[in-house]
């Protein structure tokens, strides 16, 4: 599956560092690995003494408040698209990046295709893992191709309004 | 009115490229179908039943008439020269071929306009009052606050994917002319003890299959913290909206089930945490929003003129006192142009017609066209002293119907014609109603008597809210008319009610025929049809349609 990681404020097609492990199976010794919601919350403890970096992935009906005081235990949180009309993780990205202030990485999963996921980096998300066929090259130039943003959101980008009504000197043309 | 400006312009040309390059790619076959339908419903291109439609935004109904030219041009290269005006002060093309749409997109960005988030389940057109920023009656000038919602909900990063569609509309004055009680988000303007100017929130209107009116929310809302409220309301709608069933997805679904209270909570809960970030408005910005919507300079205009034409032509006396709208300039009137004429399509217009309009805008109506919930076109800014004029040029054009908001002001959606939603046809219907009722009204005076023909129970033509509904729906493979009566969208809004068993499309028109002669018998002078009928209540009409099975 082609993995686009944002993290660094460009887009690169990269390697996956980690592995979704299933309910059941055994977490891999030496890599990085996301469990589901409902495993971090029966094995959380007993996972503390593990020195690998860890992540969580949520549904598309599940909540990140279940876990907000384990934040801080996790590297990686993914977001799972069940389908094209499931939106409630752009709200939970966003929540996580401006609430909850989560710094690790934001990982969108299922049915990620390159005509969303510039909407969902402006909500917070920095890596996509594709739907499976989808060519991870061309969908980088979806981040291009709409400059303007009338509303805040997860991301830096200043709104129209705030180019707008910028003191002179720093007013773009355009 | 509002002008794009570097950046407005520069988002909707990107818009358009980025469509062109997502239509290739469905031409290709690099995208399928399922995930090219989301793409083109939020740029306004639905498949009908004979070809795409392609719905074009109207923002709160507001037009140039170098726009309107442009819309015509529209018409002509790509449609059958003419267009359809719909109750969400939008227009939509019929016969539109998928290859053309990007080149239209780009054409509608060159004339300051797009078709974005006109379908889809995001949030759609704000609409508004039509006199807005005319009427003597307003609080403000609702007109600027739609279009700073229209930017904050363009491309809205968070919202694009919601449970459904998602409808707000405004009014600046407490004579609701904007429907507010039955749009997902109600806005009315309102002013604080200090004079500072805000709203009155609605929430949880909507038509279809479970009508229901609005709740109020907040009492007030400050000006400037409309934004951070809208998106408190709109994030507790995704994240808890019910998506397992497509007919219990809409916002009201979602606050009857928790109670208005309960909603309450949450939405000022998570307002309390938003209020005071980067979605507070400055005042720079609303003051540069505003400014665009400062009134035309207005003459000195001499009203006698008027009054004696009047006197000396029937017609126009009899047009004059249908279709004007008092304007809160002395010497001035607003003035409704019916797309409804006898035995016409409610809404359509035809490319001639909208060429022909636009030169008078800008002759006698500073450059401007509006359009209405109700599928008219209203110039709002006449001289008195020129009515007399433009009535006669908009005659010639079949444009001086004088029937605004009588009962041949039909309000009628696509239906069954265009529609593959549809269970029944509603063009027709609409088409021998007027012509029979013209003939009716023409008679009696019927005075303020809406009709609404909605050809499925997505309820496009508001027939709930008609003062006669007609609802078309499908039994054992026929056509079957279900009417309501009572409905109002105005300020004492309310749901009509059925009457009793259907009608089959040769039997409404006369159904309707006769509920509006029983009604005759029992009005007192010269009541409304809405009046004597909250008077009476539904029985005499029921033992005049069914007698006394
Ligand atoms: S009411 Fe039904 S038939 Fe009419 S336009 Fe809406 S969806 Fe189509």
């Amino acid at each position: 599956m082609p993995l686009i990681d944002y993290g660094n404020g460009n887009p690169a097609i990269a390697d996956d560092a980690w592995t979704h492990v299933a309910d059941g199976a055994a977490l891999p010794p030496d890599r990085p690995a996301t469990i589901s919601l409902e495993r971090w919350k029966a094995e959380r403890d007993g996972l503390s003494g593990r020195n690998l970096p860890l992540g969580v992935r949520l549904e598309s009906h599940e909540r990140i408040e279940e876990i907000l005081p384990d934040l801080p235990r996790l590297a990686l949180i993914a977001l799972d698209f069940p389908n094209l009309n499931d939106g409630r993780h752009f709200t939970t990205a966003r929540l996580l990046r401006e609430r909850y202030r989560f710094g690790g990485q934001v990982r969108a999963t299922g049915q990620v295709l390159r005509d969303q996921i510039d909407l969902m980096r402006r909500c917070g998300f920095d890596a996509f893992e594709l739907a499976p066929g989808k060519d991870g090259a061309s969908a980088a130039a979806a981040f291009e191709e709409i400059s303007v943003v009338y509303q805040p959101a997860a991301d830096t980008r200043p709104t129209a309004a705030q180019r707008r009504n910028r003191p002179p000197e720093q007013a773009v043309a355009g | 009115m509002y002008a794009y400006d570097a950046l407005d312009d520069r988002l909707v040309r990107e818009r358009a490229a980025q469509f062109r390059g997502q239509v290739a790619r469905r031409i290709s076959g690099a995208l399928s179908e399922d995930e090219f339908k989301p793409l083109r419903l939020r740029n306004g291109l639905y498949l009908q039943l004979h070809a795409y439609m392609l719905r074009v935004a109207i923002p709160y109904g507001l037009l140039n008439a170098d726009q309107l030219r442009a819309l015509a041009r529209i018409a002509r290269r790509y449609d059958r020269g003419y267009g359809h005006f719909t109750t969400r002060q939008n227009i939509q093309f019929n016969w539109i071929r998928l290859e053309d749409a990007p080149d239209i997109l780009e054409d509608l960005a060159a004339a300051g306009m797009h078709a974005i988030q006109t379908s889809g389940n995001c949030i759609r057109n704000t609409t508004t009052d039509q006199f807005a920023g005319v009427a003597a009656d307003e609080i403000e000038d609702p007109r600027p606050w739609a279009e700073i919602i229209r930017q904050w909900s363009t491309l809205h990063p968070e919202f694009s994917f919601l449970p459904r569609k998602f409808k707000v509309a405004i009014s600046g004055s407490p004579n609701d002319r904007a429907a507010i009680a039955v749009h997902d988000i109600g806005l009315s303007m309102a002013r604080a003890p200090d004079g500072g100017t805000g709203f009155r929130v609605w929430v949880g209107g909507g038509l279809g299959r479970t009508p229901m009116l609005a709740e109020a929310i907040r009492d007030f809302l400050p000006g400037e913290d409309l934004l951070s409220y809208l998106e408190a309301i709109l994030r507790v709608y995704n994240a808890e909206g019910r998506r397992d069933n497509l007919y219990k997805s809409r916002i009201k679904i979602l606050v009857s089930a928790l109670g208005i209270d309960r909603f309450r909570e949450l939405v000022e809960a998570e307002w309390a945490l938003i209020r005071d970030s980067a979605l507070r408005l400055n005042e720079a910005e609303i003051s540069r929003i505003r400014a665009q919507f400062a009134p035309p300079a207005y003459e000195v205009a001499e009203a006698r003129q008027f009054a004696a034409r009047r006197m000396e032509d029937t017609a126009f006396a009899r047009w004059s006192t249908a279709n004007l709208f008092s304007h809160k300039q002395p010497g001035y009137a607003a003035v409704t142009v019916s797309l409804k004429p006898a035995g016409g399509i409610p809404g359509d217009i035809t490319a001639n017609q909208m060429v022909a309009l636009a030169d008078l805008a800008d002759e006698y109506s500073c450059g401007e066209i509006r359009v209405t919930h109700r599928q008219n076109l209203v110039l709002a800014h006449v001289r008195q002293d020129r009515l007399y004029d433009l009535w006669r040029a908009l005659d010639s054009l079949d444009l001086a119907t004088p029937n605004l908001m009588r009962v041949t002001d039909i309000v009628a959606c696509p239906g069954l014609d265009f529609c593959g939603l549809a269970t029944a046809r509603s063009i027709p219907v609409a088409q021998r109603l007027s012509e029979r009722l013209a003939e009716i009204d023409e008679r009696h005076d019927l005075g303020e008597l809406t009709i609404n023909i909605s050809g499925c129970i997505n309820s496009c033509a508001h027939h709930h809210v008609g003062h006669i509904g007609i609802l078309g729906l499908e039994k054992a493979g026929a056509e079957s008319y279900q009417v309501t009566l009572g409905g109002s969208s105005a300020e004492d809004a309310s749901l009509g009610k059925i009457i009793g068993r259907g009608f089959s499309a040769d039997e409404i028109v006369a159904a309707i025929e006769t509920i509006i002669l029983t009604w005759l018998e029992q009005r007192r002078d010269g009541e409304r049809f809405l009046d004597s009928l909250r008077r009476t209540g539904p029985a005499p009409f029921r033992e005049a349609l069914y007698g006394q099975d």
